[in-house]
C-alpha cells in the first residue's frame, strides 16, 4: 500500500522525467528515506466510532493508497473509506473489524506502522496486541457520546502496556456542528481520565473522518482550534526515550558455531549498546567476560545498539546457550523465580489459581504456575476488585512462580525484558500476556565466583569455608600451587579459597584475573563483605 | 601478575536511531533465528522473486558466519518463466544451498493449465496442493514465506507466526495474539507454522534493500523488448503453447515484470526501467498496486483470503 509519489512530489521533479537524472535523484530520495524515523501507533475505537473510516481517510489524504485499491471500494462517486482497511470477508459481511491489521505508510517526515485494532469488548486481546509495540495510541471518541466504557478500556490498555502518549481523536464533529463547547467538555473529561491512569501525555483533536476535517489537512470549520491536524501531530510527536539508551541486554537466541574456532552468541539487542572490550555478565550462570567482537555479515562492528541483531564473541570460553541473557556488568537485570505481573487474559477458559503454563520470556521457555490471582481490574470503573478467576479479556494482577529463574527487568523499565506470554500446554494457545510489575524475592542468587588468596592462614580459611558453606555457596579450598589454573573454577561460580606457604596479602580476584580488592584485613567479616559486594548480583527482593 | 581493569565508561552519547530499513532487517533476522532455534525441521519457501531474494539474504546474515541451517523449497507449477528457473539453479548453486523442487506431477500429467481449468482450480492444484504435499512429504514443521502485509488486505491481518492445522489450513478468526517480539511456535505433531519474516516490509522497502545490498534478482524485473500478447491494457508473456493470441495481438513490447508468478497469469507492464534505481523511480510514481497485474487475485472478491484458508501462501 505504500505509495510515495505525491508525498515526495517526484512527478513534478524535472530530473525524474529525464532518465539519466533519475538514478541520481533516486539516490537522494533513498538517502532521505533512510534518514526518516519510524513511529508505530495503534488505533482503537468502538464499532461505530468510525475508526476504519479515519484510517482510510488518513491514508487516502496523505496519498498512500493505490488507484486500484480506491477503485475497488468506490461505489458511484463515493469512496467508502472504511472499506480500504476492512480486509476479511467476514468483516465486510458484518461491517465490522474483527482482527488487528497492520498498515504501512510514509510521509516526507516519517514512516508509520499502524496496528489497527478492533474495538468490540470481546477483542480486548487484539487491542493489547496492537498496543504492545506502539509508541502512540490513537483513541477514537464519538463527539455525540463522549467517554464510553470502550474509551476507558482503550485508554486503560494503552496505560497498562506502557504507551507513552495518547492522542484522542474526537470524531464526528460534523454531527455536533463543530461545537467548541462539546469538544472542550470531552477534552476535560479525557484529561481527568489520563491523570487517573497516569498516562504521561494526552492530546485531543477535533476531527471528522468522513469529511476529512483535521485528519491530514487543517479544517476551516474549527476556527477555534489552533492545534495540529492528526497527521501533523503524528509526524512531529517526539519518540519516547530510545531503546538504545537503556542498560545493555542481549537475550541469546542461538549459539553460532560454524567450526571449532568460532563460538558466537546471536541475538537482537533488547536495549542499550555494546562495544568490543565491554565487561559483560551472562545470566543466569553469572559468568563474566568481555566482548571480543561484534560479528555481522557486513563485517565486525565498533559498536552496536538496540534493536540491532548481532553475534557477540567473548574473551572467555563460556557455557552460554539459548535463553540466557548477556547484560552489562555494571547494571545487570534481576534474577527471580517469583514475580507479580499484570496479565491480559486471552483464552476462552478462565485463568484460575494453581494452573500451570509454559511461559515464554525473551528467548526462553519455562514452566510456570499461577500461584494467586490478587485482583481484577474493572477497566470501565477503573477499580481493583477481588477475584478468584480471570475470564477472557479480563485484566488482573497475578503472582507467578517459574520452575527455572527468569532473568528480567520490570516492564516499566524495559518492555522487552519485562514482558512474557503464557501458553496453554494443552492447546498451545497464547493464553495470556504479562507485564512484570515486581520481583517477589524468595530466590537467593548464588554467589558468583571469586578467588581469595589467603596466604598461610589456615584458621581464617577454615572459618571462611564454614561460613560460605552455610550461605549455600560453592566452595573450593585448596593449596594447589598453580593459582592461574584455578581461574576456570571461578568461572563456574565457585569461591576458591587459595592457601599458600608464603604469607602474602589477602586479596579477592575475579575470573578475568582482575583484582577486586587487595590488602584486606585478616578478618573474616571484612572478606565476606568484599565477596558480598563483588559477587552478588541484585537479588530482586525489592519492587 | 593480576592486573586491575578499568571499567569502560558507559556510553552517554546519544546514538542516532537505526534507520527504518535496518530496523526491518534486524526484526527479520530475529524472526529467522527464532524459527531456526525452536523448530525441528524448518524450510524456506523460495519463489525466486524479489521478496525471496531479500529473505535469502536476511537468512545469510542471520546465521553468519555459519551457513543457513535449513533447505529451500521451490513449488514449481510447471509454468514458471524459463529465466526464473535458470536464475534459481545458478544462484542456489553459487550459494551452496540445498534446494528441493516439488511439482504436482499428477495434475501436470493430466494437462492442468490455467486455460483448461480456470485460474482458481489451476492454482489450487499446482500451487496450494503441491505446497501442502511438499511440506507433508518432507515433514517440515515450519515454512518461511516472503509475503508482506502491504500486498493484499487479508495479508494485512496475518500474523508473523501463522498457525496451520494438520490439513495446512488457516483460520483467520482464531489466530494467536502476537505481542512484543514474543512468538508462540508451539504446535502438536502434524500441525505447522508459516512464518513471514518480511511482514512489515513494503514493496519500496524491498527494492530499497535490493539496491542497498546489491542483491541479485531475476532479469525479468528489468525492462527490455519482449514478445507479448497485447490485449487491452494487459501484456501477457508468450511462453507457453496454450498462450496464443489473435492475429496482430503478438507484438514486441519494451516491458518488465513487476511481480513474478506463472508466465500465463502474470502480466507485464510497459516500462523503460532497466536498473534498480529506475525501478524505484517508477515505483514511486506508480498509481497501482503490484498485484494489480496478477490475474489470479481477481478471480472473485476476497480470493486471496479464500486461497489462504485452503493453504496457499
Amino acid at each position: 500500500m505504500a505509495l510515495h509519489n505525491s508525498a515526495w512530489a517526484i512527478e513534478e521533479d524535472p530530473l525524474l522525467s529525464a532518465r539519466d537524472g533519475a538514478e541520481v535523484r533516486v539516490e537522494e530520495l533513498l538517502a532521505a528515506e533512510r534518514s526518516k524515523d519510524l513511529l508505530r501507533f495503534s488505533t482503537a475505537g468502538s464499532v461505530d466510532d468510525g475508526k476504519s473510516t479515519l484510517i482510510g481517510r488518513l491514508l487516502y489524504d496523505s496519498n498512500n493508497v493505490y488507484d486500484d485499491h480506491v477503485a475497488s471500494v468506490t461505489r458511484g462517486s463515493a469512496i467508502d473509506f472504511a472499506q480500504l482497511t476492512d480486509g476479511l470477508r467476514a468483516e465486510r459481511e458484518q461491517g465490522i473489524t474483527i482482527d488487528v491489521a497492520y498498515r504501512y505508510f510514509s510521509t516526507p517526515k516519517r514512516k508509520f506502522i499502524i496496528a489497527d485494532t478492533p474495538g468490540h469488548e470481546q477483542y480486548t486481546r487484539n487491542m493489547a496486541t496492537g498496543a504492545s509495540t506502539a509508541d502512540v495510541a490513537v483513541v477514537l471518541v464519538d463527539a455525540r457520546k463522549g467517554i464510553l466504557d470502550q474509551t476507558r478500556r482503550h485508554a486503560c490498555i494503552a496505560a497498562l502496556l506502557g504507551i507513552p502518549a495518547v492522542i484522542a481523536a474526537i470524531n464526528k464533529m460534523d454531527l455536533v456542528d463543530f461545537s467548541e463547547e462539546v469538544f472542550e467538555q470531552h477534552r476535560r473529561d479525557l484529561l481527568t481520565l489520563a491523570s487517573v491512569l497516569e498516562i504521561p501525555e494526552l492530546i485531543a483533536i477535533p476531527v471528522s473522518a468522513l469529511a476529512g476535517d483535521n485528519v491530514v489537512h487543517r479544517s476551516t470549520r474549527t476556527p477555534w482550534y489552533s492545534g495540529p491536524s492528526l497527521l501533523e501531530l503524528l509526524e512531529t510527536i517526539p519518540l519516547a526515550a530510545q531503546r538504545s539508551q537503556g542498560n545493555f541486554r542481549l537475550p541469546v537466541q542461538r549459539v553460532i558455531r560454524p567450526d571449532q574456532d568460532f563460538r558466537g552468541f546471536a541475538g537482537q539487542i533488547a536495549s542499550g549498546s555494546v562495544r568490543p572490550g565491554d565487561e559483560i555478565v551472562a545470566l543466569p550462570s553469572e559468568v563474566r567476560s568481555r566482548v571480543r567482537s561484534i560479528t555481522t555479515w557486513d563485517g565486525d562492528l565498533a559498536e552496536a545498539h538496540a534493536p540491532q541483531s548481532v553475534v557477540l564473541t567473548l574473551d572467555d570460553e563460556a557455557d552460554i546457550s539459548r535463553g540466557d541473557m548477556i547484560a552489562s556488568l555494571s547494571a545487570p537485570p534481576q534474577r527471580t523465580s517469583r514475580l507479580s505481573a499484570t496479565v491480559v487474559w486471552m483464552h476462552s477458559s478462565p485463568l484460575r489459581p494453581g494452573t500451570s503454563f509454559l511461559l515464554k520470556h525473551t528467548t526462553q521457555m519455562v514452566r510456570a504456575r499461577v500461584v494467586e490471582i490478587r485482583s481484577r481490574i474493572d477497566i470501565e470503573r477503573l477499580e481493583s476488585l477481588a477475584a478468584d478467576r480471570l475470564p477472557l479479556n479480563a485484566i488482573g494482577e497475578i503472582l507467578i512462580e517459574t520452575h527455572r529463574p527468569l532473568v528480567a527487568d520490570l516492564y516499566r523499565e524495559n518492555r522487552f525484558t519485562g514482558s512474557f506470554i503464557l501458553i496453554d500446554p494443552a492447546d498451545n494457545a497464547t493464553a495470556g500476556a504479562g507485564m512484570i510489575r515486581a520481583f517477589e524475592g524468595g530466590f537467593r542468587p548464588a554467589l558468583s565466583g571469586a578467588l581469595v588468596t589467603l596466604g598461610n592462614r589456615s584458621a581464617l580459611a577454615h572459618n571462611l569455608e564454614k561460613r560460605l558453606l552455610e550461605q549455600g555457596a560453592l566452595v573450593v579450598r585448596t593449596r594447589f600451587s598453580n593459582r592461574d589454573a584455578l581461574l576456570p573454577l571461578v568461572l563456574t561460580g565457585a569461591t576458591v579459597l587459595h592457601e599458600s606457604d608464603n604469607g602474602g596479602a589477602i586479596s579477592v580476584i575475579g575470573h578475568g584475573s582482575e583484582v577486586i580488592a587487595s590488602d584486606i584485613p585478616d578478618d573474616p567479616d571484612a572478606i565476606l563483605g568484599v565477596l558480598d559486594n563483588a559477587t552478588h548480583l541484585p537479588s530482586g527482593k525489592h519492587a | 601478575m593480576a592486573t586491575a581493569l578499568i571499567d569502560a565508561p558507559a556510553s552517554t552519547s546519544a546514538i542516532s536511531p537505526l534507520s527504518h530499513i535496518r530496523q526491518l532487517e534486524a526484526e527479520s533476522i530475529h524472526i529467522l533465528r527464532e524459527v531456526a532455534s525452536e523448530f525441528q525441521k524448518p524450510v524456506m519457501l523460495y519463489s525466486i522473486g524479489k521478496d525471496s531474494s531479500v529473505m535469502l539474504r536476511l537468512a545469510q546474515k542471520a546465521f553468519y558466519p555459519a551457513p543457513i541451517p535449513f533447505s529451500l523449497l521451490h513449488i514449481d507449477t510447471g509454468y514458471k518463466f524459463r529465466e526464473m528457473l535458470e536464475f534459481r539453479d545458478r544462484y542456489t548453486t553459487e550459494l551452496g544451498l540445498k534446494l528441493i523442487v516439488w511439482r504436482n506431477e499428477e495434475a501436470l500429467a493430466n494437462g492442468a493449465n490455467p486455460v483448461a481449468l480456470g485460474t482458481r482450480r489451476c492454482c489450487g492444484l499446482l500451487k496450494t496442493q503441491a505446497l501442502l504435499d511438499g511440506l507433508r512429504a518432507h515433514g517440515f514443521d515450519a515454512a518461511f514465506g516472503g509475503a508482506r502485509r502491504d500486498e493484499e488486505k487479508s495479508r494485512a491481518k496475518e500474523r508473523i507466526f501463522s498457525f496451520r492445522d494438520s490439513a495446512g489450513q488457516w483460520d483467520p478468526k482464531s489466530q494467536r495474539p502476537e505481542l512484543w517480539n514474543l512468538f508462540n511456535g508451539t504446535i502438536h505433531p502434524g500441525e505447522s507454522i508459516r512464518v513471514f519474516p518480511l511482514s512489515n516490509w513494503t514493496e519500496l522497502d524491498v527494492w530499497h534493500y535490493i539496491h542497498l545490498e546489491k542483491i541479485p534478482i531475476v532479469p525479468l524485473y528489468f525492462a527490455k523488448e519482449r514478445r507479448m500478447l497485447v490485449r487491452g491494457d494487459s501484456l501477457i508473456p508468450v511462453e507457453q503453447e496454450f498462450v496464443r493470441g489473435l492475429p496482430g495481438e503478438e507484438q514486441w513490447v519494451r516491458c518488465r515484470l513487476r511481480s513474478l508468478g506463472c508466465s500465463p497469469c502474470t502480466g507485464a507492464i510497459r516500462s523503460d526501467a532497466d536498473t534498480v534505481p529506475k525501478i524505484i523511480a517508477e515505483l514511486m510514481a506508480m498509481r497501482n498496486s503490484e498485484r494489480a497485474n496478477r490475474v489470479i487475485d481477481h478471480d472473485q472478491d476476497g480470493s486471496m483470503e479464500l486461497k489462504k484458508r485452503e493453504g496457499y501462501f
